[in-house]
């Protein structure tokens, strides 16, 4: 290190004069500086403390960080310029064998604890780490003139969704790519419709400005991975005029190690990891992929989930296997679901008591989603809640059973969906007339189990009206 | 000062570009924008007389005081009223 003589050997310690231990381990210091060969590095006051040989000025830190120094005093002996020992904080028979010298800081207490690193201050690693560490990012620099509002900034340059974004400054990055083990340059996927390779990085700034933790950075990557595959269809699902977004379903650990919301409100507002996971996916799929309203997007309506949709199942609580256990995931997998999905649309049912009532009831608004007379089209969410999975619990039936029985209630006869019955010209084809026919493809609901203890509420959420092979399949990936 | 990282694919120039300039005037609405410093009234006039002689159609506006930007509904009549903005900016 350049900091240091070469092949230097003796002690290094590093100080503050802000910290009351350093202060009281003066004459300790003194004694040292005259009997071994010593330097000091001081962090904010480079006559501190005055009248060492050794002094030297560490106020940029670079030594500070460049030996990992989290507490001072730390006093680090070192032999033809390898580190062969350090001792943090002042303990005085510590210091004293260490340094070979059986009346170090006589009249000085047997032990005094030290204080934080300016090194490890809030904020300051990240810093510490652009301007001397090896981290590389190569994300263009915008500069922000002196009177100019980053805010706004991000504005005028089209990266918002017309929500104010963190101002993805490098330090935030940096602190977000600490989330992952990734290297930032790693290219997640290509995302549609630019087709525009992404990297970690890039997932990082977006992340940074959807207002995420570094500890959600795995779950928008895995997001990103799925939004990716070709069978989710990503640049049909913006180009649609139908409602649809990508809609991210999370399950396993990770859903309590970041906190996310899957009881009361779970669909709604209020928690920081769900707002800001499908958000990050969104404002990617903007920045990156091109992907922009009245551009590729061609929503006739849209809908508010296209902000961010993203949603955890109450697994511990549920009596059913998971959605990812469903979808060939082992217990204790984290992952995400990608569904192109539309609004939520309500289920009240505040009267059936037995299943099978329940489950015709479910089914009858199941089979109201795209259109109450068109078959076979959208994909569906159900979201089952607590006092409706009760209902089920009790009568002992398991997922495989309920999809049995409300697969019987999806089933229509095709004379009364076809074009012309009931007095709209919207439905099936009328060669179907005489066939049964049913509401979803196979494999086209996904259930989930989420919610707060009280309502006798579901919802179901409509998939894109060209669900399955011929448009999007719900996609999984497993979150590293 | 501050900078911030890029968070697009990085396919359009890092400085907004100028719009292409117009190959004719004829029939286009342009706005002659005085700031309220001294003589940009006569610059204008001028100009104006100049366009018309072109068929281009002008419309005059005027901000209060040259030393504060324009209020936002100024230029969203300037921008919403015509395709091109003639500025007088120096006395």
């Amino acid at each position: 290190m350049s900091l240091l003589p070469k092949d230097f050997s003796g002690y290094i310690a590093v100080v503050k004069r802000d910290c009351a231990t350093c202060r009281l381990i003066q004459p300790a210091l003194k004694a040292l500086d005259q009997a071994r060969e010593l330097l000091v590095f001081t962090q904010d006051d480079a006559d501190f403390p005055r009248g060492l040989s050794g002094l030297r000025d560490d106020s940029a830190l670079e030594l500070s960080f460049r030996l990992e120094i989290e507490t001072v005093p730390t006093l680090i002996a070192v032999a033809d310029g390898k580190e062969t020992r350090r001792l943090v904080g002042w303990q005085r028979e510590d210091w004293r064998r260490l340094c070979d010298m059986p009346a170090l800081g006589a009249g000085l207490p047997a032990f005094s604890p030290g204080c934080g690193s300016k090194s490890v201050e809030p904020g300051m690693p990240e810093k510490l780490a652009l301007k001397f560490g090896d981290a590389r990012l190569q994300s263009r620099r915008i500069p922000v003139a002196a009177a100019q509002d980053p805010h706004e900034l991000a504005y005028e340059r089209g990266w918002s969704d017309g929500l104010p974004v963190i101002p993805p400054t490098a330090e935030r990055v940096l602190l977000m790519l600490g989330g992952t083990a990734r290297s930032p340059s790693e290219i997640v996927g290509v995302i549609p419709p630019n087709l525009a390779p992404c990297t970690v990085e890039k997932v990082a700034v977006n992340a940074v400005m959807a207002g995420c933790k570094p500890e959600y950075l795995p779950v928008v990557l895995a997001a990103v991975e799925a939004a990716c595959h070709d069978a989710f269809c990503l640049h049909g699902v913006l180009a649609t005029t139908y409602f649809v977004g990508p809609m991210l379903i999370v399950n396993g650990p990770i859903r309590d190690k970041i906190g996310m919301n899957s009881g009361i409100n779970a669909l709604g507002q209020g928690n920081r990891a769900n707002a800001s996971i499908g958000r990050a996916l969104q404002l990617l799929i903007r920045n990156v992929g091109g992907g922009i309203p009245g551009g590729v997007d061609r929503a006739t309506l849209g809908q508010p989930g296209k902000v961010g949709f993203c949603i955890a199942e109450r697994e511990e609580e549920s009596p059913w296997e998971s959605l990812a256990q469903e979808r060939g995931f082992a217990p204790g997998t984290s992952t995400v679901t990608l569904f192109a999905g539309g609004g939520v649309h309500p289920i009240a049912d505040q009267k059936s008591r037995a299943p099978e009532s329940l489950t015709r009831s479910l089914a009858l608004s199941l089979r109201t989603i795209h259109h109450a007379k068109l078959y076979g089209g959208a994909d569906a969410l159900l979201i089952l809640s607590p006092e409706h999975m009760r209902v089920f619990r009790h009568a002992g039936w398991t997922k495989k059973r309920f999809r049995q029985e409300l697969d019987k209630h999806l089933a229509v006869d095709g004379q009364v969906v076809i074009r012309g019955a009931g007095g709209i010209a919207e439905g099936m084809p009328p060669g179907l007339a005489g066939q049964r026919l049913n509401k979803l493809r196979p494999g086209g609901l996904l259930i989930v189990y989420a919610g707060a203890n009280a309502g006798m509420w579901s919802a179901v959420i409509s998939g894109w009206a060209a669900s399955g092979p011929k448009g999007s399949v719900p996609v999984t990936v497993a979150i590293e | 000062m501050t900078e911030l990282l890029d968070p697009t694919a990085e396919r359009q120039p890092a400085q907004r570009q100028a719009l292409p300039l117009p190959q004719n005037l004829a029939g286009a609405r342009i706005a002659l924008l005085d700031i309220s410093k001294p003589r940009g009234d006569v610059f204008l006039d001028r100009l104006a007389r100049q366009l018309q002689a072109l068929a281009a159609e002008t419309r005059r506006y005027q901000k209060p005081t040259f030393a504060r930007v324009a209020p936002a509904a100024l230029k969203q009549a300037i921008a919403s009223e015509n395709d091109l903005v003639i500025e007088a900016l120096a006395d």
